[in-house]
Parts: structure tokens; C-alpha cells; sequence
């Protein structure tokens, strides 16, 4: 039902949310693309959950949590680095450059 | 009663615990010191004397091996911690215990104002305990233990006096010699397990014969490499030198190890591995022609030596040289019985020495001058004084210049008929007898010239010490007079037939000799021969005696602060040959030269600290410098190199 539409979306999202972490260089929108790219996955499970039965669902709970977990670590960090460099553009910092 | 030897060796080891936490803990507790010290010394003797009477009584068919505990239980090596009373053993155990005791007694009086009495006391037990582990052990692990604790022993108390910087040298030498002759030691208890697959005593006097063919190179190599161990610890050329110097330790130290009982462990070890030196007729030469050059090398430099323990020293080498004759020659109870006496007579010339030693140095003392109190030169006619000393050391000096009826006159005598008996078979030990005799003639002279110079002509001490100057308190002359008593009759142990005795201490001894008796018999002479050979020996030891008395004497000995440097062959003497010199410069110099240069210099700082240490840091900080290249602290690159590896991995999964 639907298999084939949800994994090209899945693919499609996940594709952009590479390219948006390659590209950009905001901070900020770095991570909304993370956030795309761990959606992108969950359509995936959800999609195949169909065929495989509920362990794809439960996965997705996971993702979600993880996500959100992540979420509040990744924001306090950035505005940790905003704090610190009045900035988040990831191009400024580079302190940890060998 | 056999069966409690190990209390021989359990009462001084006990004996060094208490001294020597009373040493750390209560150094001024002398008596107990004292008491203990000697205590146990005497108690070990009385369990030797029992053992030895046990033994007398019902003799044994093998020997008696103790075992105490399993040792080292390695693969096929099954090694007992066992000690192995037979009739050797139990002469030697009589000996030190006997000997030591004495010399124990001696040292509370000579040791009496020294702060490092209680020090002394363990050192010395510890010594014992060593010395018996070194003859009772029943294998030559066991006896190599107190091999090597004889030697740390001898160390210590060399470098008893070890703030000056004289005494600790002298005992890193003695050491540092010995080591070259445990290496021997080392290889020929090797070489035997690797042979005979034990390393026991009675399994080696069991299948050597079977094993080995007479004369072949691997029993030949097995004793001479035992023989290397000897000269180290019996002072034999070419390692005697460090005997000399171990005269840096206190006087009864010399009279015990380096006279009486360590320095013979060379001899007890020839004799103990007899069968193995039967076996190798090329190695019983070998001992007994470095017997005999020591035996006559060691006599001339005592010729002209000033410091009267340093003349016993080289006289102790050179009776020991006497000692390897004797073993050397498959005449193996006259070398122990030699060892024997010699221990009673040199231990009494060294306590008198002592004697004579602990008076001058009180006189020096008492009017605060620095004058040498070792040196000959600064004595003379100290007989007046010391009345008591003179006669003792003439009885010990009649013994060892083998005047009759002393102990020495019988077990010399042996040692060299038998050196002459054994002439007949091998031509060259007719030289090493002709050796032996000049050897004995040189023995007379400068025993001679000892004890005229200190003790006859004129006193030169100086005017104001000779008051101070007496015979020391019973408790040191006690020993002395004891020690003189067996100088006397010390020969009674071996009276030979042609006095009318039996040669008992040669009939004790043949079961442990009897093995090499049957590959390297000795038809000792008889009749004329003997009595000429007697006659030979008596008359060369008086000649000695009195040409030594009448050319010291008549010469006007000038104290030590006066006397001119010795000029022409008297120098040379005097200087030892320059063998220190020599070997300074032939084996020490370069040593430290290679070590400074190439070891420390190349192969310490240069490859270890250079190549190895720092090296390592270097190419680890250099790859280090690499991979840090690819930190270059952009999110994105990290994202990219993690992308890149994600799909890699993923690649790999699924294909």
C-alpha cells in the first residue's frame, strides 16, 4: 500500500537532509536538516512496518525519543557556542583543528 | 641424633634473627648480644660433636642424606632441600663450629668497644649458618646457596668498617672476584645436569663412572670449570688477589673466613666431587701445578710484606696451594686433613696477630698517635709485653714451618710424599713436590721473620706507648690457648704409620673417597723413601725457621715512618710482582674504557636513549602530526569524511 510513494519520499527527504548538512553552514539549520534526515528514516519504518509487522512502529518511538533527547542536548550546545562566539555560523568555529 | 643436623645450621641462622634485630633495635645491648652470639655457635658444635659420634658409632653403608622439604619440583628435576652427612661433611662440620665457636669467643673481647657489635655478631652467625648450608648441602644447588652466602657474608664483613672508603673497595673486590669463579662453578653444575641428569652428590659419585670415560673432554671441562670456582674462592692463582685486600676487615673476620673455613670451601669442593677429578687426570694436574705455584708464588711475596696480616694472608694462600697439591694428587684425605690443621694453626696465628693488633692500636690510642698498629716495623720485642701471645703464635708457627711433633709437620708431610708417590706415574709432580719443599722452606723463613720482628729485638713502638701495651683479657687468650692446644695435637686425627699410628682421619674418610681411589690410586712410599722424605721435610723447616730468625735479627729494622723504600727484588716483593698493577691495567682499565666509551657513550645513549627512547617518542609524535592533518576542526569535513565512510560500510553489508 503505498510502499513504493513512501520510500521514494523517505529517500527523497533523507537526500535533502544530506545535502542540507553538507551545504549549509548555520548551525541552526544544520540541525533542522539532522532532524530531516531522522524523519526520513521513520517514514521508512513506518512504510515497512506494513510488511514486517510492529517492531517498525516501535522503532520509531525510539528515533522519536532519541530525537528529542538529541534535540535538547544539540540546542544547548548551540547556544552554548552562541554565548561563547556570538555567532553559529560553523565555519567560525574550528577549535579543535589538529 | 643424624637426623637433627639441620639444628647445626637452624641455630646460627636463629642466632643472625636475634642479633640482627637487636642490631636495628637495641644496638647497645652487648651482652645479650654476646650471648647469643656465642651461644648458639657453641650449641651447634655440641650437635656436630653428636651427630659426629652417631656417626662413629654405627657407620653408615651410604651416606646419610636429611631431607628437609621439596625444593625445586621442575619437570624432571625433582630437588629436595637436603643435607648429606657422611664422613666429610662431619670433619667439616666439626671444624667450623668447633673453629668458630673459638673465634666467636675471641671477637666479644676484640669487638668490645665497637659500636657495630651487634651488626658484627649477626654478620658473623649469618656467616656460619652459610658456611654449613655450603658442606652439608647434599647437591650442588643446595651447596652453591651457601656458596653464594659465604660470599656475601665475606663482603659484609670486609666492608665491616665501611665509612672508610679502603674497607668497602676491598670488599666490592672480593665480590666482584668470586663472581668469575661462581660463573665456573655455575657452567660445571650445568654441564653435570646436562650429563648425568641429577645434580645430587650420590647420584653423581653413582653414575659418573658409567657415564663418563676417564679423561674425556666433557669430564675434563666439568672440573676444570669446578676448579675456576675454587681459585675464586680459595684464593688460588690467578684470582687470589682479593685476600690481600679482605685483611680490610676485622681481625677474627680473617681468622674465620679467610683463613680457617670459607677459603678451604675449594678444597672441600675437589674433594667432595673426588670421583669427577679421578675421572680427568688432566684436571688433577691442573690443580694440583696451581696449587703448587701458588703455593710457592704466594710464599715469596710474603717475604717481604710489613703488615703482619698481610703476611698471613699470602701465608693462607700459600698453605692453601698446598691444600690443591694435595687433592690435586687424588691424595684426598691428606688435603682435608691439611685443611684441618691449617685451620686450627692459621686461625691461632691470626687471633694472635689480633692480639698483638688490639694492644698496639690501644697503646696508639691511649697516647693519641696515628703510627701504623698493623705494621711490623713499629713492633719488636713485644715478647716482654705479651708473653702469653709470643708463646701461642711459636707453637702455631712451629706447626706450619712442619716442625714435629706439631699438627702441621704431619698433614705437610703427607701432602707432599704424596706428591712425590705420585711422581713415580706423572714425572711433572715431582716438580710440583720440588715446589711444595721450597714452598715449605719460604713458609719457615718468613713465619720466622714474623715473629722476630714482632716480638724479639728491640720494642719500637715508642717510648710513652710501651706501658699501655699487655696480653689481652681471658676472654680472647681463652680461645688462643684452646687454638694452640689443637696446633699441638692436631696431628693426632692422621697420625701416619711410622709413628705408630693408623691414620685415622685417611681410614674415616674412604667410603667418600673410595670412588676415586679406584680410577686414580696412590701407592704412598714406605720404608727409606718415607723416612727420607721425612727427613727432608723436618730439616728444611727448621733450616727455614732459624735462617729467618738470624737474618731478621741481625739486620736493625728502622720503624715504619723511618724505614727507606725497599729497593731491586725486595720491592717487587714487596709490591706483590705488581699483579694488581698488572691487572688493572690488562683487564680493569679497559673495561671501564670499553664501558665509558661504548657502552655508556654508544650503546646507553646512543642506541637506548637515542634510537629506542627517544625514538619511539619521535616517530609516534611525527605519525601523531600526520593524523592531526585531517583535524581540521570543520563540521563539515568531519561530516563528509563520516558520510563517505557510512556509505562504504554500507556498501560492504550489502554487497
Amino acid at each position: 500500500m503505498l510502499l513504493g510513494p513512501s520510500l521514494a519520499l523517505s529517500a527523497l527527504l533523507f537526500s535533502l537532509g544530506v545535502a542540507g548538512v553538507l551545504l549549509r553552514r548555520n548551525a541552526i539549520v544544520l540541525f533542522m536538516c539532522i532532524e530531516l534526515m531522522l524523519n526520513a528514516v521513520n517514514l521508512t519504518f513506518v512504510a515497512l512496518a506494513q510488511l514486517h509487522g510492529a517492531s517498525g512502529y516501535v522503532m520509531v518511538f525510539f528515533v522519536m525519543t532519541v530525537a528529542a533527547a538529541e534535540a535538547a542536548v544539540g540546542l544547548a550546545i548551540i547556544i552554548g557556542i552562541f554565548r561563547h562566539k556570538q555567532s553559529v555560523d560553523l565555519g567560525n568555529i574550528n577549535l579543535l583543528r589538529g | 641424633m643424624t637426623s637433627l643436623v639441620w639444628l647445626t645450621v637452624a641455630l646460627p641462622l636463629a642466632g643472625f634473627l636475634v642479633n640482627g634485630a637487636l642490631a636495628l633495635r637495641r644496638p647497645g645491648a652487648k651482652n645479650l648480644v654476646s650471648y647469643v652470639g656465642v651461644g648458639v655457635l657453641v650449641a651447634a658444635f655440641i650437635v656436630a660433636l653428636a651427630v659426629f659420634i652417631d656417626l662413629w658409632r654405627n657407620p653408615p653403608h651410604a651416606p646419610v642424606v636429611v631431607s628437609l622439604w621439596r625444593w625445586l619440583p621442575v619437570g624432571p628435576l625433582q630437588l629436595d632441600l637436603a643435607f648429606q652427612v657422611d664422613q666429610l661433611s662431619v670433619v667439616m662440620l666439626l671444624v667450623i663450629t668447633g673453629v668458630g665457636s673459638l673465634i666467636h669467643l675471641f671477637s666479644v673481647g676484640y669487638m668490645k668497644a665497637d659500636p657495630g657489635y651487634a651488626r658484627y655478631f649477626a654478620y658473623l652467625n649469618l656467616f656460619v649458618m652459610f658456611m654449613l648450608v655450603l658442606v652439608l648441602g647434599s647437591s650442588f644447588p643446595v651447596m652453591f646457596i651457601g656458596w653464594e652466602g659465604v660470599g656475601l657474608c665475606s663482603y659484609l664483613l670486609i666492608g665491616f668498617w665501611f665509612s672508610d672508603k679502603v674497607n668497602a673497595d676491598a670488599g666490592k673486590k672480593a665480590f666482584i672476584v668470586n663472581r668469575i669463579g661462581d660463573f665456573g662453578f655455575m657452567v660445571a653444575m650445568f654441564l653435570i645436569w646436562h650429563h648425568l641428569d641429577t645434580v645430587t652428590f650420590t647420584g653423581m659419585v653413582e653414575r659418573a663412572p658409567a657415564v663418563f670415560a676417564s679423561g674425556s673432554a666433557t669430564v675434563t671441562a666439568i672440573t676444570l670449570f669446578l676448579f675456576l670456582g675454587c681459585t675464586g674462592k680459595s684464593a688460588q692463582i690467578p684470582l687470589y688477589t682479593w685476600l690481600p685486600d679482605a685483611m680490610a676487615g676485622p681481625t677474627p673476620v680473617s681468622a674465620l673466613i679467610h683463613a680457617a673455613t670459607m677459603v678451604t670451601a675449594g678444597v672441600y669442593l675437589v674433594a667432595r666431587t673426588n670421583v669427577l677429578f679421578a675421572l680427568a687426570p688432566l684436571s688433577s694436574t691442573v690443580v694440583a701445578g696451581i696449587g703448587a705455584l701458588t703455593a710457592l708464588f704466594a710464599a715469596t711475596i710474603a717475604l717481604r710484606q710489613y703488615d703482619i696480616k698481610k703476611v698471613l694472608a699470602y701465608s693462607t694462600i700459600s698453605q692453601l696451594g698446598y691444600m690443591f697439591v694435595g687433592v690435586g694428587t687424588g691424595a684426598y684425605a691428606a688435603g682435608v686433613f691439611h685443611l684441618a690443621t691449617h685451620a686450627f694453626f692459621k686461625a691461632l696465628l691470626f687471633l694472635g696477630a689480633g692480639s698483638v693488633i688490639h694492644a698496639m692500636h690501644h697503646a696508639y690510642h691511649a697516647t693519641h698517635s696515628h703510627a701504623d698498629a698493623q705494621d711490623m716495623r713499629n713492633m719488636g720485642g713485644l715478647k716482654q709485653y705479651m708473653p702469653a701471645t709470643f708463646w701461642l703464635m711459636l707453637i702455631a708457627t712451629l706447626a706450619i714451618s712442619g716442625v714435629p711433633p706439631f699438627s702441621g709437620f704431619f698433614s705437610k708431610d703427607e701432602i707432599l710424599a704424596a706428591a712425590f708417590a705420585r711422581g713415580g706415574d706423572h714425572p711433572i709432580y715431582y716438580l710440583f713436590y720440588a715446589m711444595g719443599v721450597l714452598a715449605a722452606l719460604l713458609t719457615a723463613f718468613y713465619m720466622a721473620r714474623l715473629l722476630t720482628m714482632t716480638f724479639l729485638g728491640d720494642n719500637r713502638t715508642g717510648e710513652p706507648e710501651r706501658h699501655h701495651l699487655h696480653d689481652a683479657p681471658m676472654v680472647m687468650t681463652g680461645p688462643l690457648i684452646a687454638l694452640g692446644v689443637l696446633s699441638v695435637i692436631g696431628g693426632l686425627i692422621n697420625l701416619p704409620p711410622f709413628v705408630g699410628g693408623g691414620a685415622a682421619l685417611e681410614h674415616w674418610l674412604e667410603p667418600v673417597t673410595a670412588p676415586a681411589h679406584q680410577f686414580f690410586g696412590l701407592e704412598m712410599p714406605h720404608g727409606r723413601t718415607e723416612f727420607f722424605l721425612v727427613g727432608g721435610a723436618v730439616l728444611v723447616g727448621v733450616l727455614g725457621l732459624f735462617a729467618g730468625y738470624r737474618a731478621t735479627l741481625r739486620r736493625q729494622t728502622p720503624s715504619a715512618a723511618e724505614a727507606p723504600d725497599d729497593t731491586g727484588l725486595a720491592r717487587v716483593l714487596n709490591r706483590k710482582y705488581y699483579v694488581d698493577e698488572i691487572y688493572d691495567a690488562v683487564v680493569v682499565r679497559p673495561l671501564v674504557w670499553f664501558s665509558r666509551t661504548v657502552l655508556w657513550r654508544v650503546v646507553d645513549q646512543g642506541a637506548v636513549d637515542g634510537a629506542a627512547v627517544n625514538g619511539t617518542a619521535k616517530l609516534s609524535r611525527g605519525l601523531g602530526w600526520l593524523g592531526s592533518r585531517l583535524q581540521t576542526g570543520q563540521v563539515g569535513v568531519y561530516v563528509v569524511l563520516f558520510l563517505v565512510g557510512a556509505l562504504w560500510i554500507l556498501h560492504a553489508m550489502v554487497r
